[in-house]
């Protein structure tokens, strides 16, 4: 064959093998398909166990009886009715992530905010969704300006305990 | 020998010889699903009991570092209110991260939107997040392989190999994926993938005060949660679409998609 064939053809070789051993290089050996096949799960498999290795920031509710926990230490200054009204509420809800407390963080938030509770408490007039069985208030109109737990006991709201 | 028994003999060894050892013992069923249980994860909603508090988006995005303030999330709670006069409207102002404070509509552009108590028909809240479809369309547009589904049904996105080109953004008829503002990759649900594998519930079915979330292994037949999706009425959202989501709904509404 006549040179003008050649050499681009070679061009054009060292071109593809040059990307052959760029990709050889570059994409980790790792890469595979699962169970779910090439179209739905190729990918890098360390990835997984990346997303595996991710710190928890909150405790567990049910399985680590989040309530008898923390009140193992907190009995003395909160008295919570863990059976009606808040008890559902999980702690961490309105104090935040407490995976490592007391050590880290050492204190827990403690939002005193009317919006924490307005969550729940907004009236709403939707009878047809369990919103309905949460009393509600207006906040325009109910002690505007003041915050709520300097009322109400946010671990025991009972109106008749007040 | 003559070529007729001889094929004949050669057959019933061979045949002999490729049953395998393990074939002639008895199996246990149990005792296999013990060695590898298979898992694959599914979710429960139930609408009846979301009151939209909203406890949920908070402590999904802090346990999985979404900024609290952006206007993005990975779950996230609406609000359906149809009047009598047979208006609909949807809302779900800041992915209800502070739950639902105001009765006003949230209606975008368009303003806050006053409804008269006494003309509300029906109102109900329905919390959202990533259906991680058995057949997923977001993973089949990645074109570098950095999204993808696990053995145990999670989709899950690849940070370090993610070049960014959004189109699974755009491929989910769900609008569970965007733009992490920090990272700059696609950021979805990952049914807390690194809690569920040390045995802890998500932090959105933790958070949730109501049950309205609830999270199972669907190949467990003996999963309290299994047992609801097998035997109540449960729907999936936008079934025509395909994707066969794994997230499934009590109570749902045709006008929820
Ligand atoms: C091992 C004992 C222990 C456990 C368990 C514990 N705490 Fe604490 N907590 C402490 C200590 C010690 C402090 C610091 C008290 C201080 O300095 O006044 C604290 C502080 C707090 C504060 C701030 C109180 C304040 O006055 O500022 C909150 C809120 C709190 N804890 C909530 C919780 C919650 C919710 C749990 C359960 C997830 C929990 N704690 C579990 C020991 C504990
Ligand atoms: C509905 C939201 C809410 C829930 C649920 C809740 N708390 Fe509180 N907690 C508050 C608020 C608000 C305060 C501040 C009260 C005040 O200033 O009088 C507080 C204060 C505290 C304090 C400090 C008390 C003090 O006087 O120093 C502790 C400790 C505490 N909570 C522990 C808990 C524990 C443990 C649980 C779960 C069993 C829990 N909380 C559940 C809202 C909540
Ligand atoms: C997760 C939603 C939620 C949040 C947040 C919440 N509550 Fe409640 N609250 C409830 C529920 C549920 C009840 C009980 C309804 C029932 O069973 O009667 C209740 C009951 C009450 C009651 C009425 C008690 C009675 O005897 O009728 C008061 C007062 C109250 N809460 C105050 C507060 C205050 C103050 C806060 C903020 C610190 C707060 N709530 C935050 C859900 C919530
Ligand atoms: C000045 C004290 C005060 C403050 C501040 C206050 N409340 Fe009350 N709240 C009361 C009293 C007193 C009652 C019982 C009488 C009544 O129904 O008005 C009550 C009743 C309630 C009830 C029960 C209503 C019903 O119909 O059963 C709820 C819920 C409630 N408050 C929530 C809140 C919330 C949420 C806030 C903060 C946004 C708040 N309160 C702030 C004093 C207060």
């Amino acid at each position: 064959m006549k040179n003008h064939v050649w050499r681009p053809l070679f061009v054009v070789i060292a071109i593809v093998a040059g990307i052959l051993t760029f990709r050889f290089f570059y994409v980790p050996n790792d890469f595979g398909s699962g169970k779910y096949g090439f179209m739905y799960s190729y990918h890098r498999a360390s990835n997984v166990g990346e997303w595996k290795a991710i710190e928890p920031k909150y405790r567990d509710t049910g399985r680590q009886h989040l309530h008898e926990y923390c009140l193992d230490c907190h009995a003395g200054t909160i008295s919570i009715r863990s059976e009606d009204m808040h008890g559902m509420i999980s702690c961490e809800n309105c104090h935040g992530p407490a995976l490592d407390h007391p050590n880290e963080p050492q204190k827990l938030l403690i939002d005193r905010s009317r919006d924490l509770c307005l969550r729940c408490h907004t009236h709403l007039p939707y009878t047809t969704s369990e919103r309905k069985r949460i009393p509600g208030i207006n906040p325009q109109e109910h002690n505007p300006g003041m915050s709520c737990v300097d009322c109400h006991d946010p671990h025991n709201p009972r109106l008749e305990d007040m | 020998m003559k070529r007729r028994d001889f094929l004949k003999n050669s057959i019933m060894v061979i045949a002999g010889a490729s049953v395998p050892l393990s074939a002639l013992q008895m199996v246990d069923p149990k005792e296999i699903l013990a060695q590898n249980p298979d898992i694959h994860w599914a979710f429960l909603i139930d609408t009846h009991t979301c009151v939209g508090c909203g406890f949920c988006v908070k402590a999904c995005k802090i346990e999985n570092d979404v900024p609290l303030e952006a206007n993005v999330s990975r779950t996230w709670v609406e609000r359906y209110v149809f009047t009598k006069d047979d208006r609909r409207y949807i809302d779900s102002p800041n992915a209800a991260l502070h739950g639902y404070t105001d009765p006003r509509i949230d209606q975008g552009i368009a303003g806050m939107v006053d409804i008269d108590p006494e003309n509300v028909g029906k109102a109900f809240f329905v919390p959202k997040l990533c259906n991680q479809c058995l057949t997923p369309p977001c993973t089949q547009v990645c074109p570098v392989g950095a999204t993808y589904k696990t053995d145990d049904g999670v989709v899950l996105v690849d940070k370090k190999w993610c070049i960014g080109c959004g189109y699974c953004v755009m491929a989910c008829p769900y609008a569970a994926r965007f733009f992490h503002p920090v990272t700059h990759v696609p950021d979805k649900c990952t049914f807390c993938y690194h809690r569920i594998h040390q045995g802890l519930e998500t932090a959105c079915v933790n958070a949730c005060p109501f049950e309205a979330r609830k999270l199972c292994n669907i190949r467990d037949v003996n999963d309290p949660v299994t047992r609801i999706i097998m035997t109540d009425r449960v729907g999936i959202l936008k079934d025509e679409f395909g994707t066969r989501p794994q997230a499934f709904y009590i109570g749902l509404a045709t006008e929820v998609r």
